[in-house]
């Protein structure tokens, strides 16, 4: 009888735990599962259209929904549903590229910073925390204009606003588990500084990191979109979402669905980001979560 | 404590220093300047002018020069606004940023904090929920997202409200409710876990077993606590609404400082740009400065960093 008893459970990991914990949170699966829609219909939705996003038709000028045009046209008669689905791949790339710019720095600067300690980790921290003090929206805003619209630019420049918060999670992470047994037996055993880091500090540090990241996007969608609304980001003809709410926002009396649908895709598309955002905290950290 | 306040304010010196400079230079490689847009100017002309602005002087000189200037408070004359100095013009728009900006603020905590506590008081029932869920609307939902939905459903539809200008109080409404609904957002989840952490703490029993009354309870002995990281998050929320109102008054057509901030960047004003920059840079540093002292003294166990 106890070896049945025994031999029932099998051990679940950390990532099994936190996936069962996920999914019986409501909010994050409707977010997760509205993510997937957006991001579906903005990368494969312009394939399938008839009409393109940049394609004129002055005549038609500001139209409101119709059957050929299913979120209608804006005032050059671009048709809507195309700008706003494309402008979804521009946001969703520029942030999760942003996001990846600001992942690549923010995780090598805190795991260097944190692992190896001492005057190198001051250095280090002093840096960010220097760096953190200064206002970067205005920088970012000053680098636009000076260098001109680049695509690539509008990234870094926005991944760059990032980093630092990353860095420090990252390094309180690396810090916590330097003191964790674990470690100490991996250097016991004899294991090389870089296969520590590698095989053991990185994948306890993928926690928060992926909690982060998940919630870093949306804000750096919001700058990009910022951005886009001062004219600074992306230009026409590339719509993304921030553009196509400016534009919607100065057609607002006559053409009312060029700002709502823009402005509703967006708005829920970072409430799903959030919420799966904090549904992954909550179930990775069993510390901060409610039961 | 006295120590720690005169090192952070030393330790923002070179911060300060750096934002200068990075800013002059980052101004410096932007083409055009006063002469950008005027008709052709005759070669003594331009050379007056240039040497009216201390254009004609090596990079190093106009950069100690500007230095040296900014260390006297001067931020020097406007590029574009003729015959009036970016000092003047700061001073013109400021009183009308720092009023859009303390209504916000004021409207942010109101509406915050009294979401937070009432959600952490009932804590999943539907107060609770509504209150987390309007929260996250504020908090997803940018300023320049609702602003204009804000405008289009009272200006325009209800015709309560102008869509811009300044002129009448009426006029400060839409855009401070826009600023500070999206900051309520952030202060209602702070508030909320702030008090949640607090109330599940032992003297909260004690000072309900001995008999004081719930509102005793919430008020005098969790509040206080609770409202810690509202008050650590104070600074980067005033920071917000600095940078937040550059698209307010742009969308509010509002004279104040960020509107003058996002023109006189599209105007390539140089001396404008760099003077507002340094202006809003400067206080934001001051700002978060302000926020950590005050977060040190109300949580004695930060001290001992």
């Amino acid at each position: 009888m106890l070896e049945a008893a025994q031999a029932a459970e099998p051990g679940r990991s950390l990532w099994q735990d936190a996936w069962a914990r996920l999914r019986r949170n409501r909010m994050a699966v409707f977010g997760g599962a509205a993510l997937i829609v957006i991001a579906g219909l903005s990368f494969f939705g312009p394939l399938l259209l008839s009409h393109s996003y940049e394609a004129q038709n002055l005549v038609l000028g500001a139209a409101p929904p119709s059957g050929e045009h299913l979120l209608g046209t804006d005032k050059l008669g671009r048709d809507q549903l195309a700008r706003v689905l494309y402008g979804g791949r521009v946001s969703l790339l520029v942030g999760l590229a942003a996001t990846a710019v600001s992942l690549t720095i923010g995780l090598l600067w805190g795991c260097t910073a944190g692992y190896l300690g001492g005057r190198v980790d001051a250095v280090m921290m002093r840096t960010v925390d220097i760096l953190y003090a200064l206002p970067f929206t205005i920088f970012v805003i000053l680098l636009m204009t000076v260098f001109g619209r680049n695509f690539i630019l509008l990234f870094v420049a926005i991944g760059a606003v990032e980093w630092l918060t990353m860095a420090r999670i990252v390094r309180g992470q690396v810090l916590a588990l330097k003191r964790q047994e674990f470690i100490e037996a991996a250097i016991a055993l004899g294991l090389r500084k870089r296969r520590i880091i590698v095989r053991h500090m990185i994948p306890n540090v993928l926690g928060p990191v992926a909690v982060y990241t998940t919630l870093t996007i949306p804000a750096v969608m919001l700058l990009e979109a910022f951005l886009s609304f001062l004219g600074l980001g992306v230009q026409p003809p590339m719509s993304s979402w921030g553009l196509l709410i400016k534009e919607g926002a100065e057609m607002m009396e006559e053409a009312p669905w060029l700002l709502l649908y823009p402005a509703a895709f967006f708005t829920l598309t970072l409430f799903s980001l959030n919420f799966l955002g904090d549904g992954l905290r909550d179930a990775l950290d069993v510390r901060a979560s409610k039961d | 404590m006295l120590q720690f306040i005169a090192r952070r304010v030393l330790g923002t010196i070179p911060v300060l220093f750096i934002v200068a400079t990075i800013t002059f230079f980052m101004m410096k490689a932007v083409p055009g300047g006063p002469l950008d847009t005027e008709k052709n100017v005759p070669a003594e002309i331009r050379q007056q002018i240039e040497a009216f602005y201390g254009l004609d002087l090596p990079l190093w000189q106009q950069y100690a020069s500007y230095m040296g200037n900014l260390l006297r408070g001067d931020l020097g004359p406007s590029f574009k606004h003729a015959n009036r100095s970016v000092n003047e013009l700061i001073a013109a728009a400021l009183p009308v940023s720092l009023e859009l900006g303390g209504i916000a603020l004021a409207i942010a905590l109101a509406i915050g904090v009294t979401l937070g506590i009432a959600a952490a008081v009932r804590q999943n029932t539907w107060i609770d929920y509504l209150a987390s869920s309007s929260a996250m609307v504020g908090i997803c939902m940018p300023t320049f997202v609702l602003g204009p939905l804000l405008v289009l459903a009272f200006a325009l539809h209800l015709e309560q409200f102008n869509a811009s200008g300044w002129d009448f109080p009426r006029d400060r409404v839409l855009p401070a409710l826009t600023l500070g609904l999206v900051y309520a957002g952030y202060i209602a989840r702070l508030t909320r876990g702030g008090m949640l952490e607090v109330l599940s703490q032992d003297f909260i029993r004690t000072a309900r077993a001995k008999g004081a009354s719930e509102a005793r309870v919430v008020f005098i002995h969790a509040l206080r606590g609770g409202l810690l990281p509202v008050v650590s998050f104070l600074g980067p929320a005033i920071a917000g609404i600095l940078t937040g109102s550059f698209v307010i008054e742009t969308i509010f057509n509002i004279p104040g400082l960020g509107k003058h901030f996002v023109t006189s960047v599209f105007n390539r004003d140089a001396t404008l740009t760099i003077g507002t920059a340094l202006f809003y840079a400067t206080l934001i540093v001051l700002l978060n400065l302000a926020a950590d002292i005050a977060q040190t003294w109300l949580n004695p166990k930060q001290r001992v960093q």
